[in-house]
């Protein structure tokens, strides 16, 4: 029965929606408060909805109920517990419903929002609405995941082994809040262009929303690459797959909002540039959700398996991204951009910030988009990592070398020479810090120093401008305390984030450059060389799993003195269900680094007793890689906690009492 | 990642089982700077049957004939230069992996550069804008209050722009 309630629930999530939209838009128009108030209870009704549908999906695959399509295609009763969960969002048809889960979660926390001008949100309520009922409406209409089977099978399909990985059962719930969140951005952009007002307090209104949407993708992100990582065994983390490129195209837009309303909101200017920047983030959310779930771009004629929903996907953005810029063109011209600033201000770096930033997410969508070009004109190709590496390298070494020259800077008009002086001491660390790793680091290779001085120069200029907050070295050190403990959260948040990325890019500049790699085909006992590490291959003994059988390699791994560093376990596990192998990676981390080994497919060796092909990497500094990202998500949710966002709301509590 | 279509699985699937088959001993070339650079010309070169990959990445027979031409031509002490106008003569632009520059090229190449120029010459213009006296970016009441929020809301006061509703 659970099944039949869950597709009641969502055929109702969907008249919800309506409803939301139609009310609320219709309050706004006749300025009737019982209306917006009754489309603010739909929505919060809708996400009611959508929450039962989701529980009802979660059950089935629970307890194993084969005779739900979705589950009988994507579980399996001997996967362990997690990943029966996991899967209810690991097909097509389940992301969907995490993604109308999390449009219509985000509606009724808009719903709920106070201190919002009623009549904004009002009409934020309404378009917020409009969106539920496309996706909602697709789901039901062509993507449904509590279809029943007529005849249900004893056994499921299973869940790929690859996913069934505890950081990407994480990572959609992640990455689709980050993705979704956006949405209400989004909305928050269409409302404002039919108000025809985008002030100063609009942008504070969006900025949490902003923040938090981009502190989900941040984390999201992060655990798909983690997850790549060490579950892939290609020793990469970044491969620039158009699956990758999906969820940072989003992110970037994300970003440059974040500083552009930064400026719409202390200064009242780049009001239409804002709007733009929100109406396209939530587009490239949706343009990757079509990309990836169409399979358009796994292979050029992909797009004819499913036609349907692929045109589907597509019409339903291109009728919310097209009503979005339709808007956007016919009300912007109303939007006046009313404050100057000089040539040397924070202005000017935050607009460039948001110049690089549209540079490269132009580089990632022609990129991504060239294979669909190239076949609309007959023609047949692609683009790879070096393509990217090579644009997007320069044009954001330009961004990372202005940035901590912004948050010193003041509004209108900075002071170049004062910046400069307080700036003097990270640019001498980073430059000592370049030439330290060119001149000791061998092989020599120049722009990994450089990048490495890059990191150290974003790290090293975060802290200058906490140490210029606090007054430090000038004041008395108690006063010097006083000021950083009232320093605001938000301040805390940004000087968190850059350090952040300052740790990344240290990070990915020196894997990138330094990355050993070593490859044998080894019988038990034999050894290889990794750098400065032997690896010696001690046994390999069959073992059983709850749902595999693996080959499992125990590879001791010795210093140059000849100590034990670590035993690793690489594993090579064949899946009952599917027959798919994969290999476990086996990962010594050291310090900074991590030892990384793979076992590979078993092969003879000469005097015909087994042998296995052995591949091993030490990747240095990769922690970084993780880490870096990791705080500039925290950073997010730490300027998201800082009062003068709630103030709105605590304001208003204040007034009533 | 997750969600993916059954074909792009297989795909990557089919990507996991053969993965850096490149760095097969039984494959490569006694000398190592010389398999080095093999190896990096193996990344900039497609496996022109296997959807995205590199013949670094690759298994398919394809791509292993390509490497031991390569590898080959390496061992012979052809320049990289030349290596590549040989598989492009042969197999056309496609068999790169970064698109060279060329006038078919020109949009992929050139739009990240030219959104940067369109973005910098708008800011170039807004500069040279006459600076107009400090206009009104709030209004009176939201002025006020903005000012009431600066005493209390040291050292960075943001406007506090709530109106109520």
């Amino acid at each position: 029965m659970t099944a039949e309630f869950g597709q009641f629930a969502l055929g109702l999530a969907l008249g919800l929606s309506l409803l939301q939209m139609v009310v609320s838009a219709l309050g706004r128009a006749r300025r009737n408060a019982v209306l917006t108030g009754a489309g603010e209870g739909a929505a919060l009704a809708a996400f009611a909805c959508v929450t039962i549908a989701f529980g009802c999906l979660i059950w089935a695959f629970v307890t194993s109920d084969f005779s739900v399509l979705n589950v009988a295609e994507n579980s399996h009763t001997e996967k362990p517990m997690l990943y029966k969960v996991a899967g209810a969002w690991g097909s097509h048809e389940g992301s969907i419903l995490l993604w109308c889960f999390a449009l219509t979660g985000y509606g009724a926390a808009l719903a709920l929002a106070r201190g919002l001008p009623w009549s904004l949100k009002a009409l934020t309520v309404a378009t917020q609405g409009a969106l539920g009922v496309l996706f909602i409406g697709y789901m039901v209409f062509a993507s449904n995941p509590l279809i029943r089977l007529a005849s249900p099978p004893i056994e499921g399909n299973s869940l790929n082994p690859l996913l069934q990985d505890p950081a990407l059962a994480a990572h959609p719930p992640f990455l689709y809040a980050g993705y979704v969140g956006l949405s209400v951005v989004f909305s928050f952009a269409v409302a404002a262009l039919i108000e025809g007002r985008i002030d100063a307090a609009w942008a504070r209104w969006v900025r949490p929303w902003a923040l938090a949407a981009w502190g989900l993708l941040t984390i999201g992100i992060t655990l798909g690459s983690f997850w790549a990582y060490y579950e892939l065994g290609w020793g990469g983390w970044w491969f620039w797959d158009p699956v990758e490129n999906a969820s940072l195209m989003p992110w970037l837009v994300a970003t440059a909002l974040l500083h552009s309303a930064v400026v719409t909101e202390k200064r009242g200017a780049l009001a239409a540039w804002t709007v733009f920047l929100a109406l396209c983030a939530f587009t490239l959310s949706m343009l990757g959700a079509f990309l990836v779930r169409s399979g358009v771009l796994t292979s050029v004629h992909a797009f004819a398996v499913d036609p349907k929903r692929g045109l589907l996907l597509l019409g339903i953005l291109g009728l919310a991204a097209g009503s979005g810029f339709a808007l956007f063109a016919w009300r912007a011209p109303l939007l006046k951009d009313q404050s100057a600033f000089a040539p040397v201000s924070r202005e000017s770096t935050l607009v460039i910030n948001n110049i690089v930033l549209a540079a490269v997410t132009t580089t990632v969508l022609a990129g991504t988009l060239w294979p669909l070009i190239l076949d609309a004109m007959g023609k047949q190709g692609g683009v790879g990592a070096p393509y990217y590496n090579t644009v997007v390298g320069p044009l954001m070494a330009v961004a990372f070398l202005i940035l901590p020259a912004g948050p010193l800077l003041a509004w209108k008009r900075g002071d170049a020479l004062g910046v400069t002086h307080r700036l003097g001491l990270a640019a001498g660390v980073a430059v000592l810090a370049a030439l330290a790793i060119f001149a000791l680091v061998q092989p020599r290779q120049a722009l990994a120093a450089f990048g490495v001085g890059v990191g150290v120069w974003l790290i090293g200029g975060a802290l200058s401008e906490i140490f210029e907050r606090a007054h430090a070295f000038r004041a008395t050190w108690r006063e010097s305390l006083r000021r950083l403990g009232g320093l605001p959260r938000g301040a805390w948040g940004m000087s968190l984030a850059h350090i952040g990325l300052g740790v990344f890019v240290m990070g990915a500049a020196y894997e990138g450059a330094w990355k050993i790699e070593a490859t044998e085909v080894l019988s038990a006992g034999g050894h290889l060389s990794l750098g400065s590490y032997t690896l010696t291959l001690d046994a390999v003994t069959d073992r059983l799993g709850p749902n595999y059988d693996a080959e499992h390699g125990v590879v001791r791994v010795t210093d140059p003195g000849g100590a034990v560093v670590c035993n690793a376990t690489p594993e090579r596990r064949t899946f009952a269900t599917g027959g798919q192998t994969t290999s476990k990676v086996a990962i010594c981390p050291r310090g900074l680094d991590d030892i990384y080994i793979v076992l590979g497919e078993r092969r003879m060796a000469q005097d015909g007793a087994s042998a296995w092909l052995v591949r091993s990497y030490v990747h240095p500094w990769v922690h970084l890689i993780f880490l870096g990202p990791l705080l500039m998500g925290l950073g997010g949710i730490l300027s998201l906690s800082d009062r003068r966002l709630r103030l709105a709301a605590g304001r208003r509590r204040g007034a009533e009492a | 990642m997750i969600g993916m279509t059954p074909r792009r699985l297989a795909i990557v699937l089919g990507a996991i089982l053969c993965v850096a088959a490149s760095a097969d001993p039984a494959e490569r070339l006694a000398d190592p700077s010389a398999e080095a650079r093999a190896r990096a010309l193996f990344q900039e070169t497609r496996c022109l049957v296997c959807q995205g990959q590199s013949i670094d990445d690759s298994d398919a027979e394809l791509a292993h004939d390509l490497r031991q031409i390569i590898r080959a031509q390496v061992a012979a002490g052809r320049s990289p230069g030349q290596i590549r106008t040989f598989l492009t003569a042969r197999y056309g632009d496609y068999v790169l992996m970064r698109p060279p520059f060329s006038w078919s090229n020109a949009a992929l190449w050139a739009s990240p550069f030219l959104v940067g120029l369109v973005g910098l010459g708008l800011l170039a213009s807004r500069l040279r804008r006459t600076p107009p006296a400090d206009v009104q970016v709030l209004s009176v009441e939201e002025d006020e209050r903005l000012a009431r929020f600066a005493r209390e809301d040291t050292p960075e006061g943001g406007p506090d722009v709530h109106a109520p509703a």
